[in-house]
């Protein structure tokens, strides 16, 4: 039911990014999704990768800080109005969405998948499930982007 | 033909700067018996401690029975705070001055009439040794209030019989607008600033050509730095010396020679020892600068430790002055460093990442100036356990630290963190505080 997404602590300066993908890319790691989150100090890089044991490993022994999170895979129709459809499941929930990120994009008229970061994914599962939105196992996930 | 240089007319409260040594260190031994015994008889502190290492006043028969007796130290004054080291009563202290306290609680000095007196007097002499005298409009930008850097120049400068503008530091504008304005002659202030107010000024078109000197100080400055603001404006630039636990400024001074600064040594008995053993070094050779004050009732301060490391220069000066002078002061035997006047020790910088972290990060002192103001930086390495996948964790994260430094030390504090293993190491040990502010 959960992702787990590899998050970078970067410094906010040039050649910072490149560094990290080396060396995924030397250790022949494909990132599949990735987002930058950006502040005038400093970044974090989010991906997720099939293997996040083993790029975790390549990433730390290079050096890098880096956080395993669990994120959620949803489906959601490429039509306008699927993300507001999705988000309902939320209301009245108390739940917060800390960000999304597109994993895999949809086209239109199919389905887009996007990766949901929250504070209580079990919860949040519930809830998307209970408005029968499709939460995307592991093998699901890495499918519909031909991983 | 050369104008005679205006620092070699003699000024009458000059004269104890020309006393034969002989007749000085005659003085000297008398005072120093004097204020030893005042400091036994009423300071419990001193006298414990002369009791553990078996020496009464009776043992200082000369001025290298000294070495004998205990040091004082900073954290003396701390632990006795606010008044454990005063020698005299309430009804003698006229004034007491504090200096900016980085754990919470300052460090209180108190002064007699007297004492304010051989104060000014060592300011006056201070003047007279870069060659100001009655005439000069003399601009005093050090802050007034508990620091003693303001009032300490103030009553010098008028004693002198020169013009004092108390404009005390801050509204830079206005400090310019002054010293055109009022055909200001010298001026005091820390020498970062006055390359801002230089700068600013520049800015604003104003011109102070009638301003030759500058009695620069509160903060170490190079002879680079020198260099600089005498090519640039044409103001001699003169270092004064001083701390608040000996008196304040007018501990030592420059003359004309700039080379070397003069110890009021009369007031101030300097001795040059090793660091780590406290052993009393021989003129010439480096070490931390310990004083004695010989005239000072209120709060005699015995073999005080500045951790300020310099050399006594014992050969004669050019302007004929027979006090000693020490080495400008570059640097300090301990690792703590003067921020916005406030003392701070890398140790205390350590003490508010834990609180925050529970461990200790690697972390980095940036001190740097901007705008004639210090700037600390602290750079954070950020570890796994602190790392969050979230950017205002991490900005929470940077905000407490942020405050907790601030809570810590009193000044504010710019956190940055940084990427892990960034932060330079040389065996295994980081560099903690780099001092970008020598200009």
């Amino acid at each position: 039911m959960k992702l787990t997404q590899l998050s970078l602590f970067l410094e906010n300066r040039p050649g910072a990014l490149r560094l990290p993908c080396q060396v995924l890319g030397q250790a022949g790691i494909d990132i599949l999704s990735m987002s930058l989150a950006d502040t005038q100090q400093f970044g974090i890089l989010r991906i997720v990768v099939k293997d996040s044991d083993r790029a975790r490993k390549v990433l730390e022994e290079a050096g890098s800080v880096v956080k395993a999170t669990d994120v959620l895979a949803v489906e959601v129709p490429d039509r306008a109005g699927g993300l507001a459809d999705m988000l309902g499941a939320f209301e009245g929930s108390g739940l917060s969405i800390e960000y999304i990120y597109p994993l895999a994009a949809g086209h239109r008229g199919k389905t887009a998948v996007l990766l949901l970061r929250v504070e209580d994914p079990e919860r949040a599962a519930q809830l998307l499930q209970a408005r029968k939105v499709r939460v995307l196992s592991r093998e699901q996930a890495f499918e519909a982007v031909g991983a | 033909m050369p104008t005679p240089d205006p620092s070699r007319r003699f000024h009458p409260a000059s004269a104890p700067d020309y006393v034969p040594a002989d007749q000085l260190r005659g003085l000297q031994l008398e005072r120093l018996q004097r204020i030893v015994r005042r400091a036994y008889e009423r300071v419990p502190l001193f006298r414990t401690r002369c009791q553990e290492r078996q020496v009464s006043p009776a043992d200082l028969r000369s001025l290298e029975d000294l070495a004998r007796f205990p040091f004082t130290l900073k954290t003396d004054l701390r632990d006795t705070y606010p008044f454990g080291l005063f020698a005299s009563p309430m009804d003698e202290i006229v004034r007491l001055h504090a200096s900016s306290g980085t754990t919470g609680k300052p460090t209180v000095v108190a002064y007699t009439q007297g004492d304010l007196d051989v104060w000014t007097e060592v300011m006056v002499r201070s003047f007279a040794a870069c060659g100001l005298h009655r005439g000069d409009v003399v601009q005093n930008a050090y802050g007034y209030g508990l620091f003693t850097g303001g009032l300490g120049a103030h009553y010098g400068a008028e004693a002198l019989g020169a013009t004092v503008i108390p404009i005390s530091g801050g509204n830079t504008d206005r400090q310019i607008m002054v010293l055109q304005d009022f055909a200001v002659t010298a001026i005091c202030c820390t020498p970062s600033y006055f390359l801002h107010l230089v700068e600013r000024a520049k800015e604003m078109g104003s011109d102070f050509s009638r301003l030759r000197a500058g009695i620069f100080g509160a903060e170490p400055w190079s002879e680079a730095m020198r260099r600089r603001i005498e090519a640039d404006t044409g103001v001699k630039a003169y270092d004064i010396y001083g701390l608040s636990e000996i008196i304040g400024p007018g501990v030592g001074i420059e003359c004309f020679a700039q080379s070397g600064l003069h110890v009021f040594e009369d007031h101030f008995y300097p001795e040059v020892v090793d660091p780590a053993s406290g052993e009393v070094l021989p003129d010439g050779a480096e070490g931390e600068l310990v004083l004695t004050t010989l005239s000072k009732d209120a709060m005699p301060m015995i073999r005080y430790r500045t951790r300020d490391v310099t050399s006594l220069i014992p050969e004669p000066c050019a302007c004929g002055r027979t006090i000693r002078r020490i080495r400008r002061i570059g640097r300090r035997s301990d690792d703590m460093f003067i921020i916005r006047g406030v003392n701070v020790f890398p140790s205390q910088v350590e003490t508010a990442l834990l609180a925050v972290e529970g461990t200790l990060p690697h972390y980095q002192i940036v001190l740097s100036r901007e705008k004639g103001l210090d700037e600390m930086e602290v750079k954070v390495e950020v570890t796994p356990e602190v790392f969050s996948d979230q950017i205002r964790a991490l900005e929470a994260l940077q905000h407490k630290l942020e405050q907790s430094l601030d809570h810590t030390l009193g000044i504010r504090a710019r956190v940055t963190l940084v990427g892990p293993r960034t932060i330079q190491r040389s065996e295994g040990k980081a560099k903690r505080v780099i001092d970008q502010r020598q200009i």
